[in-house]
This record gives structure tokens, C-alpha cells and sequence, in this order.
């Protein structure tokens, strides 16, 4: 479970909530520019707040003086851009996480290959990032974060980069993959349609506040 | 009438270029470059200029690479003007540049008493050169640098760190490796200036065969002392690996664009 009670001065309101994510699927909705993205950030550890904190299964990630670093936290993000390493291939990017767990070589490339196929896109290992389709690089982003085993899982509107027909088969897939999860997934979106898809709780932020739940 | 006009200066200024730069391989015969190159004080230039910008080469790399990185990501009070300062060695002339490394270094400089109280001596020694050769030449480095770290999204040195790596592993395996081209061509361009490095050197640190004798202060002993083949030689040689730097920084500039 995610706690995460905090306040930061953004330029146009301040953001302040208090809220619970527990295990599986929860979508952050509300309109562009509402805090959603910041409020993510937070929880990864690439945002400070000005105050409060952020505990994850009870390890305390921020909490006054104490802070873990993003890269300590094991929160996983899929950036809204994908972020993808533009000079490894897609094998490379979704084995990147497992170096820092100190895994081998061989057990790097048999589990990065593994998502790979389980996402179906086993065939692409090769294939460096800047040839992929929008939906092929949302499902190498999707597998990279997933493949190190985080105790979170946070993704930033992962549907924004896609065009509409692509949109809808990727939401069905993501939703069956996130949905089998069994750590806290935090999904945020602005768009309605994706929202109600997921059958999952919605919490909604508008100028930096929980306005409504569901 | 101006598209000849146009050509003319063109034609003028590409041939004032070339001309003395051929007639300069045009003076060095074969037979003559072979004796020449492998004589006592060419031998002894080449050694000097290769020891030397290799170090100066190291130390730009070493102090260079944190400040460049620092200067494209980081937020720190008197960044513009450490942004100016570092760009300063590029526009003042070299000679001021060794008179001024003398007013720190040398015997009577900022820092003479507490290095001769050391026994430590660094004007007019071949440390002396690296120095000079380092004032001159970071500054290409630094300018590139930060300009191919400043050009890697941050977020994918965020996504590294969603993903378990920490500050050092990143920058080693993300945001070197996007900067690289960029990286290459500064110091492919600082090297060169320090083997061009004359004026500089010649104030701060001599002209003493095989202790500070580079390769452009030989030529210069060469025209001097009337050994013209030599200076010839020396000179095709610079030349040559000029050519092969100005190739080399075409080619990363492509790539890191």
C-alpha cells in the first residue's frame, strides 16, 4: 500500500492530499495541469514535496528529513513519452533494470525476454526504440518497469502518445496485464473514456485536491 | 556582376588557405622528411607534444566532464558567469595566458613561496607545458560537453533512476553513452589546440629540447636556427594531423546531431 499525505507549492494552486493506494489498480483522473503528474512524481521519488510524506508498505520513502532516493525506492514509472533509451534495443531496455538487481547476464536477457513475450512483442527484442510504433514502445516501456519486480507500479498518462484506434486495443491489453499485478498500480489519466474502462477505483484531483472518489 | 564578385572571394580566400599549405608539403621531399622526421630533436619534439597532450588530455577530461555536466544540469548561483569565465582561455591571447600562469606558478608567482618551500618547481618544466596546454584546450572540451549533456532528455536519466540505478551508474550508462559523439568531438578539439599550443608554452614553461620542446616550439627553434628541412618536417607533420582533426570533428558533428 501506498500512503502518501503531502503539499507542494505548484505555480498556479497548491497541491494537497492525503490519500491511500492499495494493492492493484487505482486511477488518478482529473483535468490537465491538476497535480496528477506532480502528485506521481512525488511518490517516485523525481518530485520534492515542500512537506509531508510517502510510505510504501510501511517503509517510509519521504518523511520529513528522511528521503530515499528515486533510484532506492523500487517504484517503477512508465513516463508519459515513454522515455526509452534510444541507444540500447528493446532487449536493453527492459533488461536495464535488472543490472541493478545484480542479476547474471543470462537470467538478465531469459527474464527481459520473458515479458517480452508475455506482452508480445518477443519478436522486436532487437529492434532499437526509434523504429517502434507508439504502441509497441508504450508495451517495451510497460515491460521495462515491470520486468525488476517493483513494489509499485506508477504510470503517466501511458494512453496520451497513442491515436485513437490504437488507444482502445492497448487499454484492453494493459488493463488485463496491470490487473494481474499484485502491488499497487497507480495509473493517471485525463481522459474520461480510459478512466471508466478500468474497473478500478477513481480517485479525482482537480486544482490539487481530492475532489472525488469512486 | 555580385555572383562573380561573390565567386572571386570565394575562389581568393579558399586558395590563400590551401596555397601555403601545399607549398609547406612541397618543401618536405621524401627521402629528406624520412632522415629528418627520426633525427635526434624531431624524435625528441614528437615525444615532448605526445607525453604532454596526452596529460593535459587526461586532465581536461577528468576536471572537465563534472564541470560541463554541471554547467547543463545544474541550478547554482554564478552559473552564467562561470559559463563567461570558462570561455575566457579561448579569447585571450596565448601569450597573456602563460604570463599569467607565471604570475601563479613561478618562482615569484602566487604560489612560488609555497611550492619552493616544497622544493616543487613547475614553470619551465615539462608539468609546465601540460598546464599551459590544458588553460588553452579545456575550454573547447567543456563547451562541447556541456552542450551533448544539456541535449539528453532528463527523463531518461529518470527513468534509470525508476529503474534502481543510481547518480553514477546512470550517468556511465545513459547519459555518457547519448553524449558521447558530442563528448568525442570536444576532445578531439581540445586535444588539437594543445598540441598547437605555442605562445603559452613558450612564456610559461621554455623552449628546452625533450623537457618542453613541442612540436610547434621546434618548428619555431627550426625557422630560427636556419634548419629549415627540419621546421618543414615538424610543420607537414602538424599539418597532417590537423587534417585528420578538422575530418574527425566533421564526422562526430554529424553524429551528434
Amino acid at each position: 500500500m501506498i500512503e502518501v499525505a503531502v503539499r507542494k507549492t505548484l505555480r498556479e494552486f497548491v497541491l494537497d492530499v492525503d490519500l491511500r493506494f492499495e494493492r492493484g489498480v487505482t486511477v488518478l483522473a482529473g483535468p490537465s495541469g491538476s497535480g496528477k503528474s506532480t502528485l506521481l512524481r512525488i511518490v517516485a521519488g523525481l518530485t520534492r514535496p515542500d512537506a509531508g510524506r510517502v510510505v510504501l508498505d510501511g517503509r517510509p520513502l519521504q518523511h520529513d528529513a528522511t528521503v530515499v532516493a528515486a533510484f532506492r525506492r523500487e517504484v517503477a514509472y512508465v513516463f508519459q513519452e515513454y522515455a526509452l533509451f534510444p541507444h540500447l534495443d528493446v532487449l536493453g531496455n527492459v533488461a536495464y533494470g535488472l543490472t541493478a538487481r545484480g542479476m547474471s547476464r543470462q537470467s538478465r536477457r531469459a527474464t527481459a525476454l520473458a515479458w517480452l513475450e508475455r506482452l508480445g512483442i518477443g519478436a522486436l527484442a532487437r529492434a532499437r526504440p526509434s523504429t517502434l510504433s507508439g504502441g509497441e514502445r508504450q508495451r517495451v516501456a510497460l515491460a521495462r518497469a515491470l520486468a525488476w519486480t517493483p513494489r509499485a507500479v506508477l504510470l503517466d498518462e501511458p494512453f496520451a502518445a497513442l491515436d485513437e484506434t490504437t488507444r482502445a486495443r492497448v487499454r484492453d491489453e494493459l488493463r488485463a496485464t496491470l490487473q494481474s499485478l499484485d502491488v499497487p498500480v497507480v495509473l493517471v489519466t485525463h481522459d474520461e473514456t480510459d478512466a471508466a474502462t478500468f474497473a478500478a477505483p477513481v480517485v479525482r484531483l482537480e486544482q490539487g485536491r481530492v475532489v472525488g472518489r469512486r | 556582376m555580385i555572383r562573380a564578385a561573390v565567386a572571386a572571394a570565394s575562389v581568393l580566400l579558399v586558395l590563400f588557405i590551401t596555397v601555403p599549405l601545399v607549398a609547406l608539403y612541397a618543401h618536405v621531399a621524401p627521402a629528406r622528411f624520412a632522415a629528418t622526421i627520426v633525427s635526434p630533436p624531431a624524435l625528441a619534439a614528437l615525444r615532448v607534444s605526445l607525453v604532454t597532450t596526452t596529460a593535459s588530455l587526461a586532465l581536461t577530461l577528468a576536471l572537465g566532464t563534472p564541470l560541463a555536466y554541471a554547467l547543463a544540469r545544474g541550478r547554482f548561483p554564478g552559473r552564467t558567469l562561470v559559463d563567461a569565465v570558462v570561455d575566457l582561455p579561448i579569447v585571450v591571447p596565448p601569450a597573456v595566458a602563460g604570463l599569467a600562469l607565471l604570475f601563479v606558478f613561478g618562482t615569484f608567482g602566487l604560489f612560488g613561496p609555497a611550492l619552493g618551500a616544497l622544493h616543487l618547481r613547475i614553470a619551465f618544466t615539462t608539468l609546465a607545458v601540460v598546464l599551459a596546454q590544458l588553460f588553452v584546450g579545456a575550454p573547447f572540451y567543456v563547451r562541447a560537453a556541456r552542450a551533448g549533456f544539456a541535449a539528453v532528455d532528463p527523463a531518461l536519466e529518470e527513468a534509470s533512476a525508476t529503474l534502481g540505478m543510481g547518480p553514477l551508474r546512470t550517468f556511465a550508462r545513459v547519459t555518457v553513452p547519448l553524449a558521447l559523439p558530442a563528448l568525442a568531438g570536444g576532445a578531439v578539439l581540445a586535444w588539437a589546440r594543445a598540441l598547437g599550443e605555442f605562445g603559452a608554452t613558450i612564456m610559461f614553461a621554455g623552449n628546452l629540447q625533450g623537457v618542453t620542446q613541442t612540436l610547434p616550439l621546434a618548428v619555431y627553434l627550426g625557422l630560427e636556427s636556419g634548419e629549415l628541412d627540419l621546421a618543414a618536417a615538424l610543420a607537414a607533420v602538424l599539418v597532417t594531423i590537423a587534417l585528420a582533426v578538422v575530418v574527425a570533428a566533421r564526422v562526430l558533428e554529424r553524429r551528434a546531431a
